[in-house]
């Protein structure tokens, strides 16, 4: 169990110096959300008025309520972000280098999934502290609460981008699932509207909505801002997390050819 | 038993059979070419060797331990150099020695001494906290011989390790490896290059997915050389560089 740890720490250590390396992957993770938040922001105010909804207590501003979708799309494009990592690993042999050490499969890819979600906490946390100076808060308790929700709701997103890595096999693919993942899941969620909202202009996109995990995860971080635990998200997370886990760890089965063009 | 044993193994992709009832050992001390063509099936056996990929007709040991049954104990004897380089570029040579120490559950005091020893052998202590990409094509492929030693393995691996490599540090590579299989290892050597070959050494040669020939680079030569024993065996007009 040493042993296991151990490489779970190195690969904490390698993706955290990797992405401290990368400055330009930092302030993009940053510079999106924060445009939504102060631009975008700005000027759906006037046009969207949102009502009294749980977990707030009050009216809101329109920032305040995007803030918690704005944290999930920092932990979406990292998903993808580390997918994308995943797939450069795979053409450039690092990947290699993981998958033959003497630890099981499923820990190797859930040290790498792991080390991706603490990535996306931090981007996280700086973007809450940049919102906060804004004058964007949240209740003391919520940056603490918030904190076991980024981790179930990273982890769900991220073994996303690692099943996205188990099927595209080459980077120039990559701008596909920005089109098809990304853009849909972020839009057609809860991020940006409420759902009861989105139902005013089409019952159908509210439908979709509600069937899309990324809603939860915005959901459940949405409640854990204000203290609250949304046991409902929780569950669509976890149930979600688990299923894109096993089906990246059969898109990594050895017994899958990993190598196709090799000979 | 130490050392390799691929025993009637077979793998195909969809309908193409890349490898088809390869069979051959390679024991401790013992420098083994595996010499091939380009699309001979060299790096689908390496793949299947580090696990990579999994085939169900054959059985591999590796220092004793069947690959299939028990991958763990069979990986953690077989330290791999793959073809492609597998370093992180922007990392210090340091880094990279403790990343792969750490995928091997070396930490701590085992590991410094892993590390230490790794770049003594390298000949780098004074160059360890250096980027890799600062590094030659001579030094990396030097670099990633030592970090596969690191965890102290039986069986060396590596695939077309001289790739892209000048010919002096072909030369120093290859005598380095040499000199490792002297000392104990059991090596296994995939190349299509014959001056990488010495008469001593063990030849598995391997063609269109089947072993050819087994035995030793001295009796395959016999009076022709190997080259062109080699290529008087894969035929087709395929070159064999000297």
């Amino acid at each position: 169990m040493k042993a296991w740890l151990i490489a779970l720490f190195a690969i904490i250590t390698r993706e955290n110096l990797r992405f401290v390396r990368q400055r330009g992957r930092f302030l993009a993770a940053l510079v999106r959300p924060l445009v939504w938040l102060i631009v975008f922001a700005a000027g759906f105010r006037a046009a969207l008025g949102v009502s009294i909804i749980p977990p707030y207590q009050t009216y809101i501003t329109y920032e305040v309520y995007i803030l918690p979708g704005l944290c999930g799309m920092i932990q979406l494009f990292n998903g993808m972000q580390s997918s994308l990592s995943l797939v450069y690993d795979q053409e450039m042999g690092s990947m290699r280098l993981l998958l033959t050490s003497p630890l099981p499969r499923w820990w190797l890819l859930l040290s790498k999934l792991l080390a991706g979600v603490i990535v996306s906490i931090l981007q996280v946390a700086v973007f809450l502290a940049i919102a906060a100076l804004a004058g964007i808060t949240v209740p003391p308790v919520g940056y603490i609460a918030v904190l076991p929700a980024l981790l179930a709701s990273g982890l769900m997103l991220g073994a996303l981008g690692l099943l996205v890595s188990s099927t595209v096999r080459q980077l120039e693919n990559f701008a596909g699932v920005m089109n098809f993942v990304i853009f849909p899941m972020f839009f057609l969620s809860s991020a940006l509207y409420p759902l009861w909202k989105m139902a005013e202009s089409s019952p159908l996109l509210r439908d979709i909505c509600a069937l899309n995990p990324f809603t939860y995860a915005v959901e459940l971080i949405r409640f854990a801002l204000y203290g609250e635990l949304n046991l409902m998200a929780l569950a669509w997370v976890s149930i979600c997390f688990v299923l894109f886990m096993l089906a990246a760890l059969w898109g990594y089965d050895p017994a899958r050819a990993m190598l196709r063009s090799k000979g | 038993m130490t050392g390799l044993k691929i025993n009637h193994v077979s793998y195909s992709y969809g309908s193409r059979k890349a490898l088809d009832d390869v069979t051959f050992s390679v024991v401790g001390g013992r420098f083994c070419a595996l010499f091939g063509p380009n699309g001979a099936g060299k790096s689908t056996l390496f793949a299947l060797l580090t696990r990579l990929l999994v085939t169900g007709e054959g059985h591999i040991r590796v220092a004793g331990f069947d690959i299939a049954r028990d991958p763990r104990a069979a990986l953690a004897r077989i330290g791999v150099v793959f073809q492609q380089p597998t370093l992180d570029l922007d990392m210090t040579v340091r880094r990279n020695l403790r990343y792969f120490a750490g995928l091997h559950g070396l930490s701590g005091r085992s590991a410094a001494l892993a590390i230490e020893a790794a770049l003594e052998q390298l000949g780098m202590a004074d160059r360890a906290d250096e980027q890799v990409r600062a590094l030659n094509g001579g030094h990396r492929r030097r670099m990633e011989i030592a970090r596969a030693l690191m965890h102290d393995p039986e069986i060396l691996l590596l695939d077309e390790p001289t790739v892209g490599l000048d010919a002096a540090s072909r030369q120093a590579i290859t005598d380095h490896v040499h000199l490792l299989a002297e000392r104990g290892l059991a090596v296994l050597w995939a190349t299509h290059l014959v001056d990488e070959i010495r008469p001593a050494d063990q030849v598995v040669v391997l063609h269109r997915g089947k072993v050819l020939s087994d035995g030793s680079a001295e009796h395959l030569a016999g009076a022709q050389g190997l080259a062109k024993a080699f290529l008087s065996m894969t035929a087709e007009g395929r070159e064999v560089p000297a």
